[in-house]
């Protein structure tokens, strides 16, 4: 029985594809840890990162944690990620969205203290958008999901 | 889709379908944006930034969609070796490029005054800029295989294995942590309100009527153009 050369073409085609889909998975699986923007502070204790070494450290930012020293550039506040949490000294501007409960990433490194001073420091957003109304009013648009991870 | 690989066929259609795509697009474009950008609400959080939203997701989904639209002409073009596949992928490759130019544009500038950042290396940030490079290295390699002749494999076989990029960047922000946040929309429903939901559902359509009424005329150049040539070269040879 003779195949179609177009057939055999299809099916040569599918199979590629399914080889390649699978090959970009399996490389995109084993960078999962490598690939991650930032170390969350359960993450940072667990890895035993180096004190002094740049990373970044992300996560809620503890309500009522955030102090603003007299000398008015000065922050002090509490990154958590609702197990494990870490302290954060940073000098300068911080981003608007920077809010107690709300997602943070901070650029910097560890001190022998345990404790984190930040070079820099990003506001993270979730995936909710509404007018201010709404925020107040329904409870279903309360739960964030990306910022719980 | 058969029917289509007729040039003939395909121009009968598509000419008289141009400009109901592109004045519709158009239309909708309008009706998104003008409420979108200054009547609609504005966000709890970001306040008025949100608005970019508008054209940074509708660039974002054609960027993504341009490509899946390559890989498909490509697989087409290699099992059926329809003559018109090659084109429409060819003529895919600049307005996607283009609107993965808009996307990253408009998010680097939506990302500085939430984040506070125009630019950083994370998963869904760094995938779409790859997605950016292959648009620009399709582009040059599809335009060197036209001259060649019609008969273009590598840049359907690199339309093909360019793909493989697309499932990386939807999934970027659920496999790795990243700065960008996770999916809006998926299939358990929006976490977009509706009253913000709406001018970004009607634009990212017309954006959409845009861009096939983008692709139906580059495919009628580029048809029209290898009509001259195969002339040309008939008055040359009498």
């Amino acid at each position: 029985m003779a195949i179609k050369a177009k057939n055999q073409r299809l099916v040569l085609a599918l199979l590629a594809l399914v080889a390649l889909v699978g090959a970009a998975l399996l490389a995109m699986s084993a960078l999962k840890d490598q690939a991650a923007y930032f170390y969350t502070p359960s993450d940072a204790k667990k890895d035993h990162v180096d004190v002094g070494r740049a990373v970044r450290l992300g996560g809620m930012v503890q309500k009522g944690s955030i102090q603003r020293l007299a000398d008015g550039v000065t922050i002090n506040f509490v990154v958590t990620d609702n197990v494990e949490t870490v302290p954060v000294r940073f000098q300068g501007i911080v981003p608007d969205l920077f809010k107690e409960d709300s997602g943070v990433v901070a650029e910097g490194s560890f001190q022998p203290d345990g404790s984190f001073v930040a070079t820099n420091i990003l506001a993270k957003h979730d995936e909710r958008y509404m007018p201010p109304q709404v925020s107040m009013k329904n409870p279903a648009m309360h739960e964030s999901e990306s910022l719980k991870k | 889709m058969h029917i289509f690989a007729n040039p003939a066929r395909f121009l009968s259609i598509a000419r008289p379908l141009t400009p109901w795509l592109g004045w519709g697009g158009a239309l909708l474009i309008a009706l998104a944006l003008i409420p979108g950008l200054f009547l609609t609400p504005s966000d709890y959080l970001q306040g008025e930034s949100v608005r970019i939203m508008y054209v940074h997701v509708p660039a974002a989904w054609l960027g993504m969609a341009g490509w899946s639209g390559i890989a498909v002409s490509s697989l087409m073009q290699l099992i059926w070796r329809h003559p018109l596949a090659a084109v429409a992928a060819r003529a895919i490759a600049v307005p996607g490029a283009l609107f993965t130019g808009l996307c990253l544009v408009s998010g680097s500038l939506w990302g500085r005054p939430t984040w506070g950042t125009y630019w950083e290396w994370d998963g869904r940030l760094t995938s779409m800029l790859i997605l950016f490079f292959l648009y620009l290295a399709y582009i040059a390699l599809s335009s060197a295989g036209a001259e060649r002749g019609s008969n273009d494999r590598i840049s359907a076989i690199f339309g093909v294995v360019g793909a493989a990029n697309i499932p990386i960047i939807h999934y970027s922000v659920e496999w790795w942590r990243t700065l960008h946040q996770g999916q809006s929309i998926g299939l358990g429903g929006s976490k977009i309100d509706p009253s913000l939901l709406w001018p970004l559902l009607v634009s990212t359509l017309g954006f959409s009527l845009l861009f096939a009424a983008i692709v139906l005329m580059r495919m009628r150049a580029m048809l029209a153009e290898a009509k001259i040539e195969a002339r040309l070269k008939r008055m040359t040879a009498e």
